[in-house]
């Protein structure tokens, strides 16, 4: 087969094949799951997989692909058979439903109680003060 | 570096959704309307899946032989600076098609499956990448016009539905940026040179007109699939409306260099806005794609070389126990 590239040239590629299949099942090996995080302090995010066949290749891989051109601080990888995930279908279970307000910060508010109180009982009111302090300057 | 999605011709005429769900059928658009994406593990169309599997797979396969012309002129390339820049953009393109390789298998297929479906020829990747770069002024071009042809197209697919495959075009393109800027200095610095650097640069141009006008496709026929197709978020724009664009922003900046097209005809409508020009030669399209280009078979027995040489490599490192997992995301 001839090439304008050289290097070509000198492999002596036949013009044909065999059609035969070179990979067998598994010779890309296992999946592996990369985290990768930007800088110290922040957290490890999901970036996507590489394929390899020990965790020491998968971090090498990963360097490559997720780490070649960002920012990196530090890398992980995890085998994707080792992680267990929650399903799509079931996302409902995380819908906070309407009735669960006691887990939020705006179902609690007590100043109307306080103010009742404190004019029932005649206890000043601090931030009047400071009101007309205000409306004086 | 990928044209857009392509409608095989020898798919059936039945339709698309035939034998489906009615019901996950109508759930499954209903999301894709509210603007949610598709995830690996959800419910999906036979022929969604099919058809993404197809076009992420030919533009991993796009990536890797899309190297090839650019990385014959590394050990050639003029300067030491140049030569550095170019083995990081074929990196990259490596890398990229292992981006889409991975998002291609959370649909299904193994990895080692598409590979020997692109060595066997089962399987398309960018006609363009067929022809050869027969000078470094070739590289310049494609690199800054072939891959800005690419980014129109990964753009508008990044918008698509399809969960993985956009995450990895939002990668993808922002290294993209890089390969475009890259192009168009050596254009530049050739175009502004000497009188021998300039026909150098305008042979290159007239060489790959025709591969960059190909590049985004025949126009496409109006069909029940295109329009299923478009539905799906599985293609975002007609073929004819990436090539527009791209002959809106860059035919401008080649005129720019006083460079000339070697199309008479091409001319942009003041009245209309619409770009007219002569169609390039489709049967040579139909013709390269299937086999009968400059360069296919160099292409494929190249990577059918590298392959078989790296097996026992593969081979060496694979442990009996070794179980394969879909990637999750």
């Amino acid at each position: 087969m001839k090439s304008i590239d050289p290097r070509i040239n000198r492999l002596n590629l036949p013009e044909n094949n065999d059609g035969k299949e070179v990979l067998d099942k598994l010779e890309q090996w296992e999946t592996y799951e990369v985290f990768h995080q930007k800088k110290r302090g922040d957290q490890h995010v999901h970036v996507g997989i590489v394929h390899a066949a020990n965790p020491e290749l998968a971090i090498i891989m990963a360097k490559e692909a997720f780490g070649r051109r960002r920012q990196t601080a530090n890398l992980w990888v995890v085998k994707s058979s080792a992680v267990t995930a929650t399903d799509y279908d079931d996302q409902d279970i995380f819908e906070t439903t309407p009735e669960k307000t006691y887990r939020e910060a705006s179902d609690y508010y007590c100043m109307d109680r306080i103010r009742k109180y404190q004019q029932e009982h005649g206890i000043k009111d601090r931030k009047e003060d400071r009101r007309k302090k205000k409306e004086s300057v | 570096m990928y044209g857009n999605a392509q409608i095989d011709s020898k798919d059936k005429a039945r339709s698309l959704t035939e034998g489906e769900d009615p019901i996950k059928l109508a759930e499954f658009e209903a999301r894709i309307i509210r603007g949610e994406k598709i995830e690996p593990k959800d419910w999906m169309p036979a022929a969604y899946r099919k058809q993404l599997i197809r076009m992420i797979e030919q533009h991993a396969h796009s990536e890797i032989i899309g190297a090839l012309p650019e990385g014959t002129w590394i050990t050639r390339a003029p300067g030491f600076r140049r030569k550095l820049a170019l083995m990081a953009k074929v990196q990259d393109e490596v890398g990229h098609a292992q981006l889409l390789y991975s998002a291609a298998e959370t649909l299904g297929k193994t990895r080692e499956n598409m590979i020997n479906d692109l060595i066997n020829g089962k399987s398309k990747y960018s006609n363009v990448f067929n022809y050869p770069a027969m000078t470094w002024a070739d590289t310049a071009i494609i690199a800054w016009l072939i891959d800005a042809g690419a980014i129109i197209n990964q753009v508008t697919n990044s918008k698509g539905s399809y969960g993985p495959y956009c995450r990895a075009l939002e990668r993808i393109c922002s290294e993209e940026s890089f390969h475009l800027k890259y192009g168009h200095d050596n254009v530049v610095f050739l175009s502004t040179g000497t009188q021998q650097q300039r026909e150098m640069v305008q042979d290159a141009l007239n060489r790959w007109w025709t591969p960059i006008m190909h590049f985004h496709g025949p126009p496409d026929k109006v069909s029940q699939h295109t329009e299923v197709l478009m539905r799906w978020k599985v293609k975002m724009a007609s073929n004819d409306d990436m090539r527009y664009r791209f002959l809106d922003e860059y035919v401008p900046k080649i005129w720019d260099l006083g460079l000339t097209i070697p199309d008479p005809k091409l001319c942009k409508n003041e009245e209309t806005g619409v770009w007219e020009y002569t169609e390039p030669d489709w049967d040579e399209f139909k013709r390269v794609i299937n086999g009968d280009g400059p360069c296919n078979k160099e292409r494929l027995q190249v990577r059918r070389w590298a392959e078989e040489k790296g097996a026992w490599v593969r081979r060496a490192l694979l442990k009996a126990e070794t179980k394969y997992t879909i990637p999750l995301a």
